[in-house]
Formats: structure tokens, C-alpha cells, sequence
């Protein structure tokens, strides 16, 4: 009597997580629309937000689910860092200041859901950068790959700056007056309003206007330089003492390339150079069609399956197909909170962990089979199966787990992939394991025991 | 066991195969080994002449041009620099303003040894690890062995089917196929355990010492199991293999191939392996 009361009890628990788990998956919008001759009834249904505040916790989370590069389209970038520059007691700071630069630099450009990640191979780093939707690799190469460095230096002998023919020579003519785009504020594009050209607008910082205004006041009627990673890419006469601490830098700029330096400028300069070595990008046509192909061949899979399951085991097989819709919920739903970028791959991935879910029951109903030839009673040959059964299942998934943490590379050890179709793999064959050992096991048992009961009723 | 004769045939048959494959054939692998670089393109104007000529024009070599269907084209050559894409697309433009990229992707040959590096040590790390806790979960390091062995023997025959595959069909080896390796690595000894675990319930129920007569047993009461579980999976892949689309074609046929040979190998070489070992220690 406890037992069953107990049983009863994890049924609606069981019911309750899948109730949970139909919200989180129910579309974003429904419309439905039904006409039954004279009677119409319209009604959109919205899946509610998941916002809410316990204390102090505040949940607000977006659960939509997250396509990677392959599905959703985009460029993928690969840079060698050039870390020949740097001490190695500096280095750990310089990547990590490298990252967070680079982030700011695609935040301000206005791409969500990047990835920016530096792994290490041997002795070399390499920036792995992904921007999904980005479909003109060109312009994120030029945004992220230059390393923006702007240094001021007033021109001390103007004949020798303009007729320079080596750089020994060029550098000669100018003096450093140690400003460079660690003293600016904010920097803007403007519009020059005599030409219409546009600039790019530079506001320092409090030390940075100050030398601002004692260089405008040294090198007065002389000629200020602003080089861009060595380049010039202005020299303009000083008119006035500029103390407020604006100026502008004008040169032959596109309103592109403009907001692209300024984006540069205000996300900081590179510490370490880096270049370019390998580029993709996948057209957003070609993993829309990729994925609908896939989820179809799951459909299709999956009732095959079903159908099988149920012509080999009868109600047994219903019940476990039962297991495997709430086995594809709970996993769907574990994807968009975790959230879990589904990739190709991840997608097969998910298929095969299907299988390995079915295996649980096909091992637990053969049992079953097994013990009522043997004149078990029905009942009892369920419970013992699910026990004999779970020694199989438990060493079988603990293989299956181990080799999914080596794919995975939890710890990010070099000598072993990093690359993120062969993750991608992983992570949704290892969530699919748990979630399948949950359902292939817990969930059907307590089903079954709900509706054996029933089928005893029905025998007397 | 009484066909352990005959699995022994078929096995060495494939083992043997798979290897004078390898060696003969060898295999096709794709950009992700080799380097290079391959660009698929759609557009109603250019032909297929058009990207011969502008790619001789920029002086880079075409390798391989390949007409998808549906006006697509898929290029493949060396891996180039931005400024020489930057050219191509230029030229390209002149003929049909409006082409679109389906995919770039350029690698450095280096990468590509990275990967096959990568996966031998991940293949050896899983081998090592699998070894270890079959052995001790059956207190007997012969499953270990047994186990592992069974695996490698689905590992190289998976390779030596890609290298068929790649001579008939094209069949290319790429990261994806590296990911199949390793999922084989995992559902062979999936099966493999099931059985073995079989053997162990077996021997503490009935103290039957025979190893023959032990496998017999466990063999036949985990058989329809090991056909239907494989069976869903079967099921599952073939739909991914025949409507899953390109990109992952020949990955799904891959996992197929394993995971047939895993339901195989569980029994005609993980079991026959156990009783040979127990047979050889005996006779010391």
C-alpha cells in the first residue's frame, strides 16, 4: 500500500516534469484557428517568459535554442596569436586582456551569440572566433584582425617628414609625445560638415587632454602625426591650443571604414598582434536546408522506432515510447536552458543517444520476456528485471560516458581535440546518456508500475 | 560457440581486407587533412568555364570542380590569402553581380596532422581507459583485453570500409569521420559489456566452470537483444544516411558500419577472444 502510494506520487512528479518541460518547448507563438461551420474561434497562444524573482535570484533568461555556425550560417575565424613579443610571466594577462578586447570590438559591432576562444597548440596559441549570420568574411577580418595601435607624435622637421624615403628616415622626423589610444574616452565617426568626408572624432581622457593641449601648445603652427599601427594616417598643422581634449583624424575614410576605427579605438588596441590563418564561412541557405534534412530523418527514425517497439513488445513498447517523448523533452528542454548550441553533428549526436535510450528498455523488456517463460508472474518479473538489467546498463553507459569525456575534453587538454564539431558531438551524447538512463529506466519503470496495477485489475 | 571457426574466417577476411585497402587505395582525405581550400557557389551566370578561366587568370591552381546541381558549383584548390580571394570575388563579380558564397573555407596544412595526432591519442586514451574499467568491473583483465580487442577490430575495419568507400564512391575522411571512429570505440564495447555482463550473472547463478558452454548460454539469451537494440540504431541511421543530406552522408554511413560491426564483433570476437585466453591459461 506505501509502495504504490509512493508510486503514485513520483507518477505526478513524473507528469509534472514533463508538464514543465512542454512549456519550456511550446513555440514562441501559436496561432490556431478553427471553423466548425457557424462557430469560429481564434486565439495565438504565447509561451509565457521565464522571468521571475526568488529573493534575490532574478531568473530572466532567454530559452530560445542556439544553432551553431553549421545550421545558422556565418563566418568562422582563425588567428595565430604572435606572442613572440611578450614575456611569458606577462603572457596569461596579455591573452586574456587579447579575449576581452575582442569581444568588446564584435559587441560593438553588434553580433549576439559569438564565441570567442583561445586554445593552445604545443607552444603557439591560436583565437578561434565565431560569428554566426556574419556572411561577409571580409569586413570581420578587417574589424577584429587590425590591431589598432594609434600613437601621436608631433613633426620636428617637416622637409625631412614629407620627403622621407626610408622609415629609419621618417621616424627621425618626428618626436613621441607619448599619447596613444590608451588616453582616449570615447572615440565617434563624424561628418566633417565643410566636405561632408566622414572623420573619426577622438575625446581623451583626463591625462590624455592634458597632453593634448602641451602638445598643441610645443608644437604650435607645426604638424602633428597620427599613425595606425605604423602607418600615417594624418598629419594635420595645429591652428589653436586644443585643452578641452577633443580632436578628429580625417583621412581618405569610407563611412565604413570610419566606424570601423572608431570601434577599434573604443574597444581598446590589440596587446598581441594576430593573423589570419584559417577563414570559413557557411552560407545561412546551406545549413537551413542541412538541418531541415536532419530533423526529418530524425522523424522519420523516430516513428520507426516507435512502430518498432511497440509490433516487438506490445504495451511494454508503448510505454517505453511514452519514455522516449519525455526523454526527448526533458533533453530538448536541457538545451535551451544550459543552453547547448546544437551543431550537426550534436544533432546526430542526439540521434544516437536515442538509441542508446531504446537499448535500456529493449535490455529491461527481454528480461521480462525471459522471466514470464520461466512462469513468473507478470509483476514480478517486471521488478526483477529492472534490477537484473540495471548491472547491463550501468557498465554499458559507463563505457559510453567515458568515451564521450574524451571526445568532450572537459579540462581543454591540448593533446586532445578542441575543435567544436567533435564537442558539439559530445555534449549532446553525454546529456543524452543521463537523460536516457533517467528515462529508460526511472521514468518507464514507475510508468509501468502505474499501469501494471491497472492490468491486474482488469485480469481479476 | 560452435561457429567460432567460421568467425574467425569472416573476421581475419575483413581484418585482412581492411588492411591491403589501406594499403592499396588507401584513403581520400578531405581539406581537414590535407590543407587547401574549397569554395561553393551559387549562380545563374557563371559556368563552368567561366571559373576555370578566372582561376587561371588569377593564377591559382583548380583542383577539382564539381557541379552540385541547382546552378551550385564546388571549387576546391589551395589554400589562398585574403587578397587573392579578395581578386577571385572581383572577377567573379563581373560576370553575375549578384553570386553567393554557400561556403569558404580555407585550412593550413598543419592543422589537418593536428587532428590525425589528436585522434590517434584519443583512440589509445579511450582504448586504455575502457581496458581498465571492464577489468575491474569484472575482476578479470582477459574481458579487458578481450573487450578492447574487439574494439580496435570494428576500428580498423571502419577504416578499411572508408578506404572502399573512398576509392568506389568518393568517400572523403574528414574531422566528422573522426567523431565516428571514436562513437564506434564507444558502441562496440556497449554491446560487448552487455554480453560479458551476462557471462558474469551466469557463472555466480549456476557455478558452471565451462567457459564454452558459459558464452553458449550468455550468447543466446543476449542475442535477440543485441539484434533489436542494433536494430533502432539501424533504424536511425539509415534514415540519416538516406535523407540526412550531404554534409553528414558518408559521417552516418560511418556509425553504421560501426555499430554493425559492433554487434558483430561482441560476439564473434569478444567472446571467442575470452574463451581463448581462458582455454591458454588453463593449459599453463
Amino acid at each position: 500500500m506505501n509502495r504504490s502510494k509512493k508510486t503514485l506520487r513520483i507518477f505526478w512528479v513524473i507528469i509534472f516534469i514533463t508538464f514543465i518541460c512542454l512549456i519550456i518547448n511550446f513555440p514562441q507563438k501559436l496561432p490556431i484557428k478553427i471553423n466548425l461551420g457557424k462557430t469560429r474561434w481564434e486565439h495565438t497562444f504565447y509561451r509565457p517568459e521565464l522571468k521571475f524573482k526568488l529573493g534575490n535570484f532574478d531568473f530572466n533568461k532567454n530559452i530560445d535554442l542556439k544553432y551553431g555556425l553549421d545550421l545558422a550560417g556565418g563566418s568562422s575565424l582563425l588567428f595565430m596569436i604572435d606572442t613572440s613579443g611578450v614575456s611569458p610571466e606577462n603572457l596569461p594577462k596579455a591573452l586574456e586582456s587579447l579575449k576581452s578586447k575582442i569581444e568588446r570590438r564584435i559587441n560593438l559591432f553588434g553580433v549576439s551569440e559569438t564565441t570567442v576562444q583561445i586554445n593552445k597548440q604545443q607552444d603557439k596559441y591560436r583565437l578561434q572566433i565565431d560569428l554566426p549570420g556574419v556572411e561577409n568574411i571580409n569586413d570581420a577580418i578587417e574589424l577584429i584582425g587590425t590591431t589598432a595601435q594609434l600613437n601621436f607624435y608631433g613633426v620636428i622637421d617637416d622637409t625631412i617628414f614629407t620627403e622621407a624615403t626610408s622609415s629609419a628616415e621618417f621616424e627621425k622626423s618626428l618626436k613621441d609625445i607619448n599619447i596613444n589610444g590608451s588616453h582616449l574616452k570615447i572615440s565617434s565617426v563624424q561628418i566633417n560638415p565643410n566636405n561632408s568626408q566622414p572623420e573619426v572624432g577622438l575625446e581623451f581622457n583626463n591625462e590624455g587632454s592634458k597632453l593634448f593641449a602641451q602638445a598643441t601648445k610645443d608644437f604650435l603652427n607645426k604638424r602633428i602625426a597620427i599613425l595606425l599601427d605604423g602607418q600615417l594616417v594624418t598629419a594635420p598643422t595645429v591652428n589653436t591650443v586644443i585643452t578641452e581634449g577633443k580632436a578628429s583624424i580625417s583621412g581618405s575614410f569610407t563611412s565604413q571604414s570610419a566606424k570601423y576605427l572608431s570601434i577599434q579605438l573604443n574597444a581598446g588596441a590589440l596587446p598581441l598582434p594576430i593573423e589570419l590563418i584559417q577563414p570559413s564561412q557557411i552560407g545561412a541557405t546551406l545549413g537551413q536546408d542541412s538541418l531541415n534534412k536532419g530533423l526529418f530523418a530524425g522523424i522519420i527514425g523516430l516513428i520507426l522506432i516507435s512502430l518498432f517497439m511497440i509490433v516487438n513488445y506490445g504495451k511494454l513498447g508503448l510505454i517505453a515510447d511514452i519514455g522516449l517523448i519525455i526523454y526527448g523533452l526533458i533533453t530538448l528542454t536541457l538545451y535551451r536552458l544550459i543552453p547547448v548550441t546544437l551543431t550537426f553533428p550534436g544533432i546526430v549526436g542526439f540521434i544516437l543517444s536515442i538509441g542508446m535510450a531504446v537499448d535500456s528498455n529493449i535490455l529491461i523488456f527481454e528480461r521480462v520476456k525471459e522471466e514470464t517463460r520461466l512462469g513468473r508472474d507478470w509483476n514480478i518479473a517486471l521488478e526483477t528485471s529492472f534490477g537484473r538489467a540495471w548491472d547491463s546498463i550501468k557498465d554499458a553507459n559507463t563505457c559510453a560516458i567515458i568515451t564521450g569525456l574524451i571526445l568532450f575534453n572537459p579540462f581543454n587538454w591540448s593533446f586532445l581535440s578542441t575543435s567544436g564539431m567533435v564537442r558539439g558531438f559530445a555534449v549532446t551524447l553525454l546529456l543524452g546518456i543521463f537523460v536516457g538512463i533517467f528515462t529508460g529506466v526511472f521514468v518507464t519503470r514507475n510508468l509501468l508500475r502505474v499501469f501494471a496495477k491497472e492490468k491486474i485489475k482488469i485480469k481479476n | 560457440m560452435k561457429l567460432r571457426p567460421l568467425f574467425t574466417a569472416i573476421s581475419l577476411f575483413l581484418i585482412l581486407g581492411a588492411i591491403l585497402s589501406i594499403v592499396f587505395w588507401g584513403f581520400k582525405p578531405s581539406i581537414d587533412f590535407t590543407g587547401g581550400a574549397i569554395w561553393e557557389i551559387n549562380s545563374s551566370k557563371i559556368s563552368e568555364d567561366n571559373y576555370k578561366e578566372i582561376f587561371s587568370k588569377n593564377q591559382i591552381d583548380l583542383k577539382n570542380i564539381n557541379s552540385l546541381g541547382g546552378n551550385n558549383y564546388l571549387l576546391k584548390f589551395n589554400d589562398i590569402s585574403l587578397s587573392q580571394k579578395e581578386s577571385l570575388n572581383k572577377s567573379l563579380k563581373e560576370i553575375d553581380q549578384d553570386f553567393k558564397e554557400l561556403k569558404f573555407e580555407s585550412l593550413g596544412a598543419t592543422l589537418g596532422r593536428e587532428l590525425l595526432e589528436k585522434t590517434v591519442f584519443a583512440v589509445v586514451l579511450t582504448s586504455l581507459f575502457l581496458f581498465l574499467f571492464i577489468g575491474r568491473r569484472f575482476r578479470d583483465f582477459s574481458f579487458g583485453t578481450s573487450a578492447v580487442l574487439a574494439m580496435l577490430h570494428d576500428t580498423l575495419i571502419l577504416m578499411g570500409s572508408f578506404s572502399v568507400l573512398g576509392h568506389y564512391f568518393g568517400a572523403q575522411l574528414d574531422s566528422l569521420f573522426v567523431t565516428a571512429v571514436l562513437t564506434t570505440l564507444s558502441s562496440s564495447v556497449h554491446d560487448t559489456v552487455v554480453t560479458f555482463d551476462r557471462i558474469r550473472e551466469l557463472k555466480k547463478q549456476t557455478y558452471q566452470l565451462d567457459w564454452v558452454k558459459l558464452s553458449n548460454k550468455a550468447v543466446t539469451e543476449t542475442l535477440t537483444r543485441s539484434i533489436n537494440n542494433s536494430m533502432t540504431i539501424i533504424i536511425m541511421l539509415t534514415s540519416l544516411v538516406l535523407l540526412g543530406g550531404d554534409t553528414t552522408r558518408w559521417f552516418a554511413a560511418a556509425l553504421l558500419i560501426g555499430v554493425v560491426c559492433g554487434t558483430y564483433s561482441s560476439i564473434g570476437v569478444a567472446i571467442p577472444l575470452v574463451i581463448f585466453f581462458k582455454k591458454h591459461s588453463k593449459k599453463k
